[in-house]
């Protein structure tokens, strides 16, 4: 028996799993972008569904329950991911930055030489 | 004679940045270049009808892009000096002599205006905590004590001024030209300036709040990216 909870959660993995494919075949990400998230979103639904393969692991970490791991997996996994999309934040402004400056250098409203 | 360039980041200073720009072709400086940072205000357009060189920034990229911008351009135009300036009237343009000294003399290819040696500015009780601070923090990060590390009168050689690149877009730039000076060994000197402090600068200028949200970007970028 599946519960509704499991209903949910499957309709939306299915539904981002699909858009990371769409993406894939529009080219906007790389295959090692689509493998990266493939294979997050599908160990999202097997855990989903068997949260009991985690246990094992669990007692290895000496963490109560399977589930737990997953969660603080996941945790790690999101700031990870917020850390890294910091950094491109950053990165892009730069770029902006050498845009917005290249124009106005190129433009200035008075030009010397004719002075 | 040196060629000097008098570089100004302007945001949203209409009421000033005329009287500023006079007050430099006083004193006889003739490459004056505005940044103006895509005020919405007419900054540009007194820029311009005061006689400046105006470098216009499509978007608002902050002071330390400005800076940037502006220190390319008299780069490219041939600067042997450049000299960071204030648009909001709180730099005295008599004092620009005295800054440029050092360099000329080629005792230093940075000299960097402080209000705390010997000549005497009006700072608010607050701001003049938030300044010590500054102090105490630079030496921390950077490991150079200086008497004033947030005064944005400063002069460069064209050497420095090519060695500087400053990639913070905002107020950290401050910091982060020291910590370049320090890193690339370039020479550098203090020079007594006097900073204004008028009602008008000071309902402009930068909160006590903001410095705590520079700091931790200073250390981000240094230690964390
Ligand atoms: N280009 C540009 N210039 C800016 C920006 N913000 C401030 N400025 C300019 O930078 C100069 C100094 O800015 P202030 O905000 O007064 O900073 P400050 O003088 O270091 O700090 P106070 O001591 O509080 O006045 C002025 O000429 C401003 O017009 C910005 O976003 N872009
Ligand atoms: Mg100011």
């Amino acid at each position: 028996m599946i519960s509704i909870f499991q209903m949910i959660v499957l309709v939306f993995l299915i539904f981002v799993f699909t858009r990371v494919v769409f993406r894939f075949k529009d080219r906007q990400i790389s295959i090692l972008e689509l493998l990266f998230w493939s294979a997050l979103w599908i160990s999202a639904g097997v855990l989903l569904f068997m949260p009991q393969i985690t246990n094992p692991i669990a007692r290895i970490l000496n963490i109560g329950r399977g589930i737990d791991v997953a969660v603080y997996l996941g945790i790690i996994l999101l700031f990870y991911l917020v850390f890294r999309l910091y950094v491109k934040i950053d990165t892009i402004n730069q770029d902006l930055t050498k845009i917005v400056r290249e124009i106005a250098v190129n433009k200035p409203n008075k030009d010397k030489r004719r002075k | 004679m040196h060629k000097v360039f008098i570089v100004i980041p302007a945001y949203k200073e209409e009421n000033s940045i005329s009287s500023v720009i006079k007050g430099l072709k006083k004193e006889g400086y003739k490459d004056i270049v505005v940044v103006d940072d895509c005020s919405p205000d007419s900054t540009s357009k007194k820029a311009e009808d005061a006689g400046a060189i105006v470098l216009k920034h499509i978007i608002n990229r902050g002071q330390g892009a400005s800076l940037r911008t502006g220190t390319d351009y008299a780069l490219r135009h041939g600067a042997e000096i450049i000299v960071h300036f204030d648009a909001d009237g709180q730099h005295n343009p008599k004092e620009i002599k005295d800054i440029i000294k050092p360099i000329i003399a080629g005792k230093a290819d940075a000299a960097l205006g402080s209000r705390f040696l010997g000549k005497r500015s009006n700072v608010p009780f607050t701001k003049k905590i938030v300044l010590k601070l500054g102090i105490m923090f630079t030496f921390i990060f950077s490991g150079v004590w200086l008497t004033d590390t947030h005064n944005g009168f400063r002069a460069l050689s064209r050497d420095a001024a090519k060695r500087i690149e400053i990639t913070q877009d905002r107020m950290a730039h401050a910091s982060e030209i020291i910590d370049q000076i320090r890193k690339k060994r370039i020479r550098y000197t203090e020079v007594p300036v006097t900073i204004t402090y008028t009602s008008y600068s000071i309902e402009k200028g930068q909160s006590a709040m903001n410095s705590i949200r520079i700091a931790a970007r200073l250390i981000w970028s240094k230690y964390i990216r």
